[in-house]
């Protein structure tokens, strides 16, 4: 569904360039939910972002469902390809109503019948049509990212694009949205590329992960062996071992890994 | 815990007037804490952070603070004169936030900032207050301290402008530190190295510590005793060892809805929020 190959970021120019992508590939099947785990400065937020065309400036191969994407994303990508963004209270706009942002999508393709698809998409993101009319300040956190999933869903895309869909919520609130996630990709056979900090989010979700630092992949593994701790990288066996608590010994030997 | 706590609190009350009168957002909470290091946890709205700031008379107009006893050694500290909170605040209690970005002075250098803490509460001379800020920053595992002392905040990473803050907080020498998620916007592996410091610290110092944090998990394993926040009020108080055989509903929910690394779950159990928990029982 997804190939990615020889993918670089750069940022700036000259000497203050920073290189934040550094030839990065993997493939994601159909159906298939794939992490991308890293510390912050890794590069799993920019590889997302090329991907889905916001940030224009990168080199190498991105296909997505079979098509070499360039520049430019014309709007049958965005039919097929949604993202969600980490931050519900800076993805929706304060002025729109629910009503208003999930009718834009549906205008700008053309799809016609917005009252339904509206009406449709917001039972299923665990939301009753009483919620249509309000505004994003009258919503909790976790009903905005559920607004931001069906603003992605009315679409029917086949694949999306989560970029830390719930480290800005509430673990209780976290869990709810995370088995929605579950539930909606069983559902419609989505295809997932999760990003995320948390290990223990991406074991419940993926199938299978690629650990970043500083613009590489150190390893790609599957989510048996990160349940197992079956780690082959010194890296990733140091975030596994931080993900599970404070260990004052533990946390004297971390080191930096370039 | 030892026989005369430190900070000894009782039924701590905070509200803020909106139009439908008075919001309580913390509801009669009491604790102690002694030489040791407390957990207070809670999810966003319990009022986890409120009560940190208003032990140190931080809660923001219009809030009214109200308590039985709020007391620090020999100090009370709601009808102490701003005067002397101001001898308190950063000398015998001390606050580190969640954000370094927000709390540091972007216009002056972190050196700078470490040795104006020192010098408030020492009258100690300029290049005496140099010196202890190099050992400060130093002793919270800075590298280069020399290079570091002339740095502006925008110039360090994130993970660096915590152990700033935390230097600064403790230049003073406090006999009590109030951490507000003070790791939360850190890495994981970072994260564990600063609280490796503060572990330190605590056990070097003898000083207590209340850290407020929204990670259980993290809480249990890096504090001794927890208190667990819900609404305003606290629902559960248990020694972090034993967090794992919790009794209290809300807690139970808590640690369930959490994805752990070997869930064999088809679907994380959500919290079913009683209403009976915001009723005033326990305590």
């Amino acid at each position: 569904m997804i190939t990615v190959r020889d993918l670089r970021v750069v940022f700036g120019v000259g000497a203050s360039a920073i290189e934040a992508v550094r030839s990065i590939s993997f493939s994601v099947a159909e159906g298939e939910s794939y992490g991308l785990v890293g510390e912050s400065g890794s590069g799993k937020s920019t590889v997302l972002r090329a991907v889905c065309g916001l940030n224009p400036d990168w080199t190498g191969t991105v296909e997505v469902d079979g098509v070499a994407q360039g520049r430019h994303r014309d709007r049958a990508f965005y039919k097929r390809c949604q993202m969600v963004f980490q931050d519900p209270y800076g993805s929706l706009h304060p002025r729109h109503t629910v009503d208003g942002i999930l009718a834009e999508p549906v205008a700008i393709h053309r799809l016609g019948d917005a009252d339904r698809r509206i009406d449709r998409v917001l039972r299923e993101v665990g939301l009753g049509p009483q919620f249509r009319f309000r505004f994003p300040h009258q919503l909790s956190g976790g009903q905005r990212q559920r607004v931001a999933i069906a603003r992605a869903l009315i679409l029917e895309p086949r694949v999306l694009l989560l970029d830390e869909p719930t480290s800005a919520l509430d673990v209780s609130v976290q869990a709810e949205i995370l088995n929605l996630l579950r539930r909606l990709r069983a559902d419609h056979g989505l295809t997932y590329v999760l990003v995320s900090h948390n290990l223990a989010v991406v074991s419940y979700m993926c199938d299978r992960l690629a650990v970043m630092n500083r613009g590489r992949v150190v390893e790609e593994m599957g989510v048996d062996e990160l349940k197992r701790g079956a780690a082959r990288e010194d890296y990733t066996l140091q975030l596994l071992r931080a993900s599970q608590g404070y260990d004052r010994q533990a946390a004297e030997s971390f080191r930096d890994y370039a | 815990m030892t026989a005369s706590p430190l900070l000894s609190v009782a039924n701590l009350r905070i509200a803020f007037p909106t139009r439908h009168g008075l919001a309580e957002a913390v509801r009669g909470v009491s604790f102690e804490v002694g030489r040791e290091k407390l957990g207070i946890v809670g999810e966003s709205g319990s009022g986890k952070s409120l009560t940190g700031r208003a032990v140190l008379g931080l809660v923001p107009a219009p809030g009214v603070v109200t308590a039985d006893r709020m007391a620090f050694e020999g100090d009370d500290l709601l009808t102490a004169s701003e005067r002397r909170m101001r001898e308190i605040r950063g000398r015998r209690i001390s606050m580190v936030m969640q954000d370094p970005k927000f709390s540091l002075n972007p216009v002056m250098t972190v050196g700078r900032q470490i040795a104006e803490a020192y010098r408030v509460h020492s009258k100690a001379g300029r290049t005496e207050a140099r010196r202890r800020a190099l050992e400060m920053l130093e002793a919270v595992r800075i590298r280069d301290p020399e290079r570091v002392f002339g740095l502006y905040p925008h110039e360090v990473s994130g993970g660096m402008g915590q152990r700033i803050m935390i230097a600064m907080m403790l230049i003073p020498d406090p006999d009590l530190l109030i951490a507000d998620e003070p790791t939360s916007a850190l890495d994981v592996t970072v994260q564990m190295q600063v609280l490796a410091i503060m572990d330190e610290l605590c056990s070097s110092r003898g000083m207590g510590l209340v850290f407020i944090s929204h990670d259980l998990n993290l809480v249990a394993s890096f504090c001794d005793r927890i208190l667990i926040m819900y609404a305003g009020r606290v629902v559960e108080t248990c020694r972090a060892a034993d967090l794992h055989s919790a009794t209290h509903p809300y807690t139970r929910g808590l640690l369930g809805s959490l994805p752990r690394l070997d869930d064999p779950r088809p679907e994380l159990p959500v919290l079913d929020r009683d209403p009976a928990w915001l009723e005033e029982s326990r305590g």
